[in-house]
């Protein structure tokens, strides 16, 4: 007897535990299994494109925090470049080092939390994300020092930076850059040969290279499809080309890899903030910038590799103190676009994981 | 004395199995030891929560609840007062009778298993000479109660997270039973007092290979880690108990820590020697190896992920039964062919063979796949 089976419809999400933010996934199941998935999101939308389109140049910097708010850092330093490039505004060495640093400390931030997070949609009971929070910790305390705050940093200027950081500062990222390396092999042993995660991660959620082109994928979901593309070594800002540093590549494109490539990434980091440290020169932070800065009319579109993957920011400039467009390519919302192809066949369990492996935050794509 | 035999002529009248010199006759003997299960079950799950929560707390590098109480230990009541005063919410279109009956339904059969737990030499409500035998049909039951529970809380994760667990119980029970039986017939009884004194080294070293079957399997039936399917928070919220709070959760909350009790008397009875031990009165190390036991079990839970629905059962039919039948194959040879061979002979044949099988098994059987092209 042939069972009549009826597919059925849950809405995971808005609130639900693993959907790192309010998303939802309005999915078709057909008992465990997936047959259609349709993202639904918007929930957290604040108009944070118009908002800036109404501010002063500089007024726009904290509205970018609030972008990805676990990389702020690295949202700072995409759109102060993009208004660099147009009014061609030069930075101060010591500056453009600080920038880098800041940056490369956030991105551990970011894979930390992004790894934990994939661990825990895994089913390890939140250990792992408990220990990757510990050293996230420490990163946060070196932006406090830095910024005076913890999660929405507001520190880089047009110019330069909004100030000089404190002689605590450098002991300080000495020791973190001493020691992260050990705590990165923690985490890697943690869980990276585990039987059951091996099962759940390896094959599962597989981005196609092709596909992942094609819908223009970016940051570590692109790289784990074994595309070796980084904005950092393709279209070098800021002063990227001092550094030697290595792009990890995944080879399948499946959870797994997306997963490998962070930890990977993690280390080259570590490797230039390394660098930057030993390069950092004295000097002036912060160009003369006017307050109320008018850019010569223009349209510019800046990019950086944020730990999400290709952040830019396109800006169109009236010679008014406001910018006249203002448009962020949020590198969230394009990995989302291949969610559905990446789910459908999969249980719910693995639906979960192929979300937490993609890495999102809600304030990046809804803005 | 005249005691209370409900099967006169019969061999299975529990009345027949009294210690002999019980005062005050059968009902004397069974109103004391209701009365000591449930304080038993009651304050160990409270100690439990506690223990865990705590022992969680240190291997997630945080302190755990430490504010109640000298070290927290106040917590559970806590938790128990404010779970008290929570409003019951009923879901409009769930079904009232099947919502509020299920948590009744999972607790009652663990309290039951206890009947049969030896606490020492004799101290148990009713020695019956099918002990283990009852102790796993009994446990079945509170499947019954999780599927109420998803069925009658009209929610769609509460619905996956029951189908999950009916699934996987009806799928471990049998390598659990098979597992069991090697001890049985290494014992010669199945009745739980005499599994543990026939226990004159502990059969853990006689069964390495049947009691990884019955942990497994046991944290499969418990739904511990890494078999949580049924309330997977990360996937299907809260599972079964979705829909549940005030009262009928902190019941379902008290079934997932008896049960863990629960099991954790039952593996210290069938393979670590129950309440025998040097030294320390017999009561006192059956608390000490029970403790041990959760401590292994919540150790797992804080360490590993989750597997999937469908890897679950294939480990179930794949691996763990194939296992099980090969164990209980070798231990009706050993029991026939070298039932006066030396204690240590056979002790390291066993961890051969384990080794072998295992190793076996990590090659042949494989988890992973899984997509369904739709």
């Amino acid at each position: 007897m042939a069972l009549k089976t009826e597919p059925f419809v849950v809405n995971i999400g808005p609130a639900h535990p693993s959907t790192h933010g309010v998303f939802r996934m309005r999915t078709t199941l057909d008992g465990e299994v997936i047959v259609d998935m349709e993202p639904i999101f918007g929930y957290l939308h604040r108009g944070i494109e118009k908002l800036a389109e109404e501010r002063t140049y500089t007024g726009v910097i904290p509205l970018t925090d609030r972008l990805d708010y676990l990389a702020s850092m690295s949202n700072n330093l995409a759109y102060v470049l993009a208004v660099e490039k147009l009014a061609a505004i030069p930075v101060p060495g010591r500056a453009e080092y600080l920038r880098v640093i800041m940056a490369e400390l956030q991105r551990i931030a970011s894979h930390l939390i992004a790894v934990g997070a994939f661990l825990n949609d895994c089913g390890a009971f939140m250990t792992p994300i408990l220990y990757m929070l510990r050293e996230r910790e420490k990163i946060l305390d070196l932006f406090e020092m830095a910024s005076g705050q913890r999660l929405t940093y507001n520190y880089m200027r047009v110019g330069g930076v909004s100030q000089d950081v404190p002689e605590e500062f450098i002991p300080a990222l000495d020791k973190f850059v001493k020691v992260m390396p050990g705590f990165i092999d923690e985490y890697d042993q943690l869980l990276a040969e585990n039987e059951i995660l091996l099962a759940r991660a390896k094959g599962v959620g597989i981005l196609p290279k092709e596909l992942a082109i094609n819908i223009s994928a970016s940051g570590p979901v692109l790289r784990a499809s074994g595309v070796k593309w980084d904005i950092r070594k393709a279209d070098p800002y800021s002063i990227y080309d001092r550094f030697e540093f290595d792009i990890p590549t995944g080879t399948v494109g499946d959870c797994y890899d997306r997963y490998r490539v962070r930890i990977q990434e993690m280390r080259q980091s570590v490797r230039i903030l390394r660098q930057a440290l030993e390069q950092l020169p004295q000097g002036e932070v912060r160009s003369d910038v006017p307050h109320l800065l008018r850019p010569p009319v223009g349209e510019v579109y800046g990019h950086i590799e944020a730990p999400k993957g290709e952040l830019g920011f396109y800006l169109v400039s009236d010679n008014s103190i406001a910018p006249y467009r203002f448009h962020i390519r949020a590198p969230s919302l394009i990995n989302l676009t291949a969610l559905r192809d990446m789910m459908v066949g999969w249980k719910v369990a693995d639906a979960i994981i192929i979300f937490g492996s993609i890495d999102i935050c809600m304030g990046e794509v809804d803005r | 004395m005249t005691v209370f035999n409900p099967y006169p002529g019969s061999s299975i009248g529990y009345g027949q199995t009294l210690p002999p010199d019980w005062p005050g006759g059968f009902w004397l003997h069974w109103g004391v030891f209701v009365v000591i299960i449930f304080v038993f079950v009651m304050a160990m799950v409270m100690g439990f929560i506690w223990f865990e929560r705590r022992g969680i707390g240190r291997f997630q590098v945080r302190l755990g609840p430490n504010r109640v109480g000298p070290f927290g230990v106040l917590q559970p009541v806590a938790d128990a007062i404010k779970v008290l005063l929570k409003e019951d919410i009923i879901p409009a279109k769930g079904d009232k009778l099947v919502h509020w009956l299920a948590p009744v339904v999972a607790f009652v059969p663990v309290l039951v298993i206890f009947a049969v737990v030896p606490f020492q030499d004799g101290a148990l409500l009713a020695d019956l000479n099918i002990g283990i035998l009852y102790v796993v049909a009994i446990s079945s039951i509170s499947v019954v109660g999780i599927f109420m529970a998803g069925w009658g809380s009209n929610n769609k994760f509460s619905l996956l997270g029951a189908m999950r667990t009916v699934a996987q119980e009806v799928s471990y029970e049998i390598p659990l039973v098979l597992s069991i039986l090697g001890v049985v017939l290494i014992a010669g009884s199945l009745s739980l007092n005499d599994i543990v004194k026939a226990q004159s080294i502990p059969f853990i070293l006689l069964q390495p290979l049947g009691f990884l079957i019955y942990f497994i399997g046991a944290c499969a039936e418990i739904n511990r880690t890494p078999f949580d399917l049924l309330e997977a928070d990360s996937e299907i919220v809260a599972g079964f108990h979705t829909e549940y709070s005030g009262m009928k959760f902190a019941l379902f909350y008290l079934v997932e820590y008896a049960e863990a009790l629960a099991i954790s008397a039952i593996i210290t009875t069938l393979f670590l020697g129950g309440w025998r031990g040097p030294v320390l009165p017999p009561f006192l190390w059956f608390l000490i190896k029970v403790v041990g036991v959760f401590f292994l079990i919540f150790w797992i839970r804080s360490t590993i992920p989750r597997v999937r629905v469908d890897q679950l059962m294939a480990f179930a039919w794949k691996c763990l039964l194939p296992l099980a039948l090969i164990n209980l194959l070798i231990t009706g040879v050993e029991v026939l062919v070298l039932p006066e061979a030396l204690p240590w002979t056979i002790i390291f044949l066993n961890l051969a063979i384990m080794a072998v099988l295992i190793a076996l098994w990590s090659k042949l059987f494989r988890l992973g796949g899984g997509r369904v092209e739709v």
